[in-house]
């Protein structure tokens, strides 16, 4: 079931406390800052967020952690000159930190969207990121075996949608979008713009609008931000 | 072990590290598909000449991209893995995170260059964590990376602040893939790593035996077909 809603706290509703909250994003690029802030306002703790990143700065991501409101983060690179309130947080034991290469992490949050029960993979094989977990020789390779990321909500950032939901993305802030869309029980998309059904494209629709449940429409999403190089970290 | 002397000092000081990246983008084939690891990988771009035709890959889902965007290039939705904003150049394509290691992990980059703190004489590398008890660890794409592309070269200095080798016989910091390193860049010497044991391609500043003995493990001179 789609719905168009008005406002961002109506679109992340659906995050409930004890909640695990898939939010796109590497960097700043496709992190949908406005979903992230009505997260905050909404009250909702407990949470197991799914990002590459564990917040930077005093925004987003790193105020939910700084709130408190984060249990678990499980996430390829917490740690970043900027990342002060997830370090702080670490340091004092107050939260607690599932650390999953890139690339694994990519493929676990796949895999649960496409109904795969796990996989073997060559990466983190004979690392202390695979202590504990089942391996075996594959083609000659000693390879690892993960299991799939399930989400309730995901939180992404897309430029444009159509009124049946399938989506477009711009430039690198595509990233974890359309494999968190596919993951989450429920997927949350803020756009820049809706266009009418039969508006874009078929041939070029990236996330089709199967995998999404609400869509908000943010006038700042997905802009050209010439001279704004000081918000990239 | 045989330290036969030959002419493979090729510089009379060590490299600095431009004089490194400049080999590097020398040594990379016309026509290949690269990633430039955060730090001083990312030097060895301002060497590539349009002639090789390389490609360069960025984890966060872009092949095609282009150098550091400058001025009104600049735009947030366009930023490479270390969060720097880049261009894109013709012929540039854009996909999400399970495919941009599918690249990776599928075998389909022929090189990838990374920083180290340590390779291991079987091509082990460590690059993502001390180990340090206090320190807040984070993997990024470093595994993936190391596992998957065809080649995998390592730029650093040959030895630590306190004059250790950072090629050792076996890493003391936790690794982030096992006999992964097949070429290791240093200011004192081109390494080869691989079942053959460590053999040097060329020395800068140093004769082999100067650098035998700053390096803990039996190197030999490369086969001149390899130089």
């Amino acid at each position: 079931m789609l719905n168009f809603v008005d406002t961002v706290g109506e679109a992340v509703a659906a995050v409930k406390d004890g909640s695990t909250v898939m939010i796109g994003g590497f960097g700043n690029a496709g992190q949908p800052f406005e979903l992230i802030d009505a997260l905050l306002d909404s009250g909702a703790t407990d949470l197991t967020v799914v990002n590459n990143n564990a917040g930077q700065g005093d925004q987003g991501l790193a105020l939910l952690i700084k709130e408190g409101r984060v249990r678990k983060m499980i996430c390829s690179f917490p740690r970043q000159s900027d990342s002060w309130h997830f370090d702080a947080k670490y340091k004092a034991g107050e939260i607690e930190l599932e650390l999953v290469p890139q690339g694994n992490l990519a493929e676990r949050i796949r895999a649960a969207g496409a109904g795969i029960g796990g996989f073997f993979t060559p990466t983190g094989y004979g690392t202390m990121l695979a202590e504990g977990k089942e391996t075996r020789i594959i083609d000659g390779r000693g390879q690892v075996f993960e299991t799939p990321i399930h989400a309730d909500v995901a939180l992404i950032k897309a430029l444009k949608a159509d009124r049946v939901g399938n989506l477009v993305y711009r430039k690198t802030a595509r990233n974890f979008g359309p494999i968190m869309a596919a993951a989450a029980k429920h997927t949350v998309v803020q756009v820049s713009e809706i266009v009418p059904t039969g508006g874009l494209d078929p041939e070029n629709i990236v996330t089709p609008g199967i995998y999404v449940n609400s869509i908000v429409r943010i006038d700042s999403s997905g802009a050209a931000a010439a001279g704004n190089a000081e918000q990239v970290a | 072990m045989s330290l036969v002397e030959t002419s493979i000092q090729t510089s009379e000081t060590p490299l600095g590290r431009d004089d490194l990246a400049r080999l590097v983008a020398r040594d990379i084939k016309p026509g290949s598909f690269v990633n430039l690891g955060i730090g001083q990988p990312t030097l060895v771009s301002n060497y590539l000449v349009p002639e090789q035709n390389i490609t360069l890959h960025t984890e966060n889902g872009m092949l095609g991209m282009g150098p550091v965007a400058t001025g009104d290039q600049i735009d947030e939705d366009l930023i490479n893995a270390g969060k720097i904003p880049v261009t894109e150049l013709p012929g540039a394509s854009y996909f999400h995170h399970a495919d941009s290691f599918a690249i990776m992990r599928g075998g389909h980059l022929d090189i990838c260059v990374l920083g180290a703190f340590q390779v291991s004489a079987t091509g082990d590398l460590a690059n993502w964590h001390t180990g340090a008890p206090d320190a807040i660890p984070a993997v990024g794409g470093a595994m993936d990376l190391a596992t998957g592309a065809k080649d995998v070269f390592v730029m650093m200095t040959l030895l630590t602040r306190e004059g250790a080798s950072k090629i050792v016989e076996a890493c003391t910091y936790p690794l982030t893939g096992v006999g992964c390193v097949t070429r290791v860049y240093t200011d004192k010497a081109v390494f080869l790593t691989g079942p053959e044991g460590v053999r040097v391609r060329e020395t800068f500043g140093c004769t082999l035996e100067e650098l035998q003995a700053l390096v803990p493990v039996p190197l030999t001179a490369a086969p001149a077909v390899e130089q």
